[in-house]
């Protein structure tokens, strides 16, 4: 049993599941993602939790305690919304400060938690403001410090970044990461963005259609997929459909070409699969592993860090991403190349 | 070009006072000239010499106190559960709310006489006297029928004030810091809408203190019959009321602005950023 518990939650809109079978412990002061397409349940399973959403069926426990039928004023959960959520009439002290309010907390107590809660989000001097006077990032970070003042057994934050500028974003997906460190508090943190899910989570949970895809560490889950669509979801994934050579060998064949992966082929001879490859697990030339595919090169994308070159290989297309370096000379459209990798990079899923 | 901008909005600027103050100009001439030849106050001053004045002005006062009260209490609730729970009933509430717009005032103040001239009887038990009966009983008929009078100002303002904010939001917010019901619209509601709840109050206290037919077939002392009656036998008097209650009404819209700007936050709702 963990700390925070959901055991067979299932929720229906109408006729239609929006989360069916859903299981999860998480552990006390674990810091879980949910991970997942817009419509996959992320957002009703979180709404679960906090309470503004009652499940069809099963139950939800923190700390042992069943909260399944309280409503979210009982169940001392912090929230934090896309949308900040600020009380606009208040200033940040009065917003901070309103979770204690309610509770009659005396009022230096009042006062000295919202100290040390705008410290903590470092905005000691902005007490004073009123919420339309701050920028989209520092309100977020007054209602992260709002949803903490009150102590909660456990944080929710619903795509908070969302609404942030891409800088704001990483910048304070790192100040929530540390919070939530320095605090050892239990997060569930709700988000579309993988990047975000990858960089701040112990677990994710990667949803699709309402139930529960696959539960693992970020590189389990990046790179391990259990189903086609965690291998997808998650980063850029080439998909090319071969046929089986010999299952026993991992021996297949693209357009012609011969494919190799250590990953076991339950498809028998002759029958289509799929070959799974990560765009940066390949490269130019013929040095780089036993797999050697020719193609022309398509296109040629310039990102910054990373270069990412599109290769025909007959009629299939394999993304190649070269990390950049001053030296590098790109590829031209039109040219014939060489993409060299190691079976270990190739695993195989069955054809849909 | 510019200038040609410039000289055209003007215009239109110009246009629009000298429409609106014309007639005001010439009602305030008009009732400084009661006293034949020279200008003087004296029509205001026989309006104030009349005890009635002040008998029915504060009469209507009072009930219209009364009516933004009991609208407010009414209407607050009522177009906060609808945005939060039944956001589909909307068109439906809001055309229930536009009825009085339809139904005239004769007709309901006549529905209610007649139906309230009986006791209000429960099977065998009789819960109330005829209300028609009593002082207290008709003021209170008064209200209620001023409430409904007021409800398509008041129930918009009050939307309106909603639509400004994200109600859902900031209550699951308030919820989820461990708020009940009550201190959720006290604390976070009430406040956020003050700018839209005085517009409406002062709508409704425009409305209630002229309003004439319910007060005058549920023969109550107020305002608007006074002045009607003195419309039909003086001429300057009028004039004067004319002049006070405009001053009146732009005294209270001023004090609106100030107290919706007063507070930084107030007229920011609607601003996101």
């Amino acid at each position: 049993m963990g700390f925070l518990d959901l055991i067979n939650i299932r929720k229906t809109f109408g006729a239609a599941d929006a989360v069916a079978e859903f299981n999860l412990e998480v552990e006390r002061g674990e810091f879980v993602s949910f991970l997942g397409p817009s419509g996959c349940g992320k957002t009703t399973t979180l709404r679960m939790i906090a309470g503004f959403e009652p499940p069809t069926a099963g139950q939800i426990r923190i700390n042992g305690v069943d909260v399944t039928s309280k409503s979210p004023n009982q169940r001392n959960v912090g929230m934090v919304f896309q949308s900040y959520a600020l009380f606009p009439n208040m200033t940040v002290a009065g917003n901070v400060g309103f979770g204690m309010k309610v509770t009659r907390r005396p009022k230096e107590e009042i006062a000295a938690r919202v100290k040390e809660m705008l410290a903590l989000i470092r905005m000691p001097e902005l007490d004073n403001r009123y919420p339309y006077q701050l920028s989209g990032g520092q309100q977020q970070r007054v209602a992260l410090a709002r949803a903490l003042a009150i102590r909660p057994q456990v944080l929710l934050l619903d795509e908070p970044l969302s609404a942030l500028d891409a800088k704001i974003r990483v910048e304070l997906r790192g100040e929530i990461r540390r919070i939530q460190r320095e605090l050892g508090i239990t997060t569930i943190y709700v988000t579309h963005d993988q990047e975000e899910a990858l960089s701040l989570s112990d677990r994710i949970v990667v949803m699709s259609a309402g139930h529960i895809e696959q539960i693992g560490g970020p590189f389990e889950i990046y790179n391990f997929p259990k189903t086609a669509f965690v291998a997808s979801f998650v980063g850029t994934l080439n998909q090319l459909r071969c046929q089986v050579v010999d299952p026993a060998g991992g021996k297949l064949s693209l357009e012609g070409q011969t494919l190799l992966s250590n990953s076991p082929v339950s498809a028998a001879a002759g029958q289509p699969v799929l070959a799974m490859l990560r765009p940066e697990e390949l490269h130019f030339g013929a040095a780089n592993g036993e797999n050697r595919l020719d193609g022309e090169v398509l296109s040629v994308v310039f990102l910054g860090a990373v270069v990412r070159v599109q290769v025909g290989i007959g009629s299939s297309v394999l993304t190649l991403d070269a990390l950049n370096e001053r030296r590098l000379t790109l590829p031209k459209v039109g040219d014939r190349q060489t993409v060299s990798f190691p079976p270990h990079a190739v695993w195989v899923m069955p054809a849909s | 070009m510019k200038k040609r901008t410039n000289f055209w909005g003007w215009f239109w600027v110009l246009l629009a006072m000298v429409y609106f103050l014309v007639p005001l100009v010439g009602t305030l001439e008009f009732s400084l000239e009661m006293l034949r030849g020279i200008r003087s106050f004296a029509a205001y001053q026989a309006v104030f010499d009349d005890p009635q004045f002040a008998e029915t002005f504060l009469f209507s006062n009072q009930m219209a106190l009364l009516t933004i009260i009991a609208s407010l209490a009414l209407f607050v609730p009522t177009a906060y559960w609808v945005h939060l729970r039944v956001p589909r009933w909307r068109p439906v509430v809001e055309f229930i709310t536009l009825m009085p717009f339809v139904i005239p005032a004769i007709v309901l103040v006549f529905g209610m006489i007649k139906i309230y001239k009986n006791p209000v009887v429960i099977g065998p038990v009789m819960l109330l006297q005829a209300p028609t009966n009593s002082v207290l009983g008709t003021n209170a008929l008064l209200v209620a029928g001023y409430v409904v009078l007021a409800m398509p100002y008041m129930y918009r303002a009050v939307d309106t004030g909603l639509r400004a904010m994200d109600v859902r939001t900031l209550t699951e917010a308030a919820q989820s810091l461990g708020a009940g019901w009550f201190t959720i619209i006290v604390r976070v509601i009430l406040p956020n809408l003050r700018a839209a709840l005085l517009s409406g109050a002062l709508l409704t206290f425009a409305i209630v203190v002229g309003e004439l037919t319910l007060a005058n077939f549920l023969d109550r002392p107020a305002f608007g019959p006074y002045l009607w009656l003195l419309g039909q036998h003086r001429a300057y008097e009028p004039a004067a009321l004319s002049i006070i209650s405009f001053g009146l009404t732009w005294a209270a819209l001023g004090m609106i602005y100030l107290v919706s700007r007063g507070r930084g936050g107030q007229a920011q709702v609607a601003g996101a950023r």
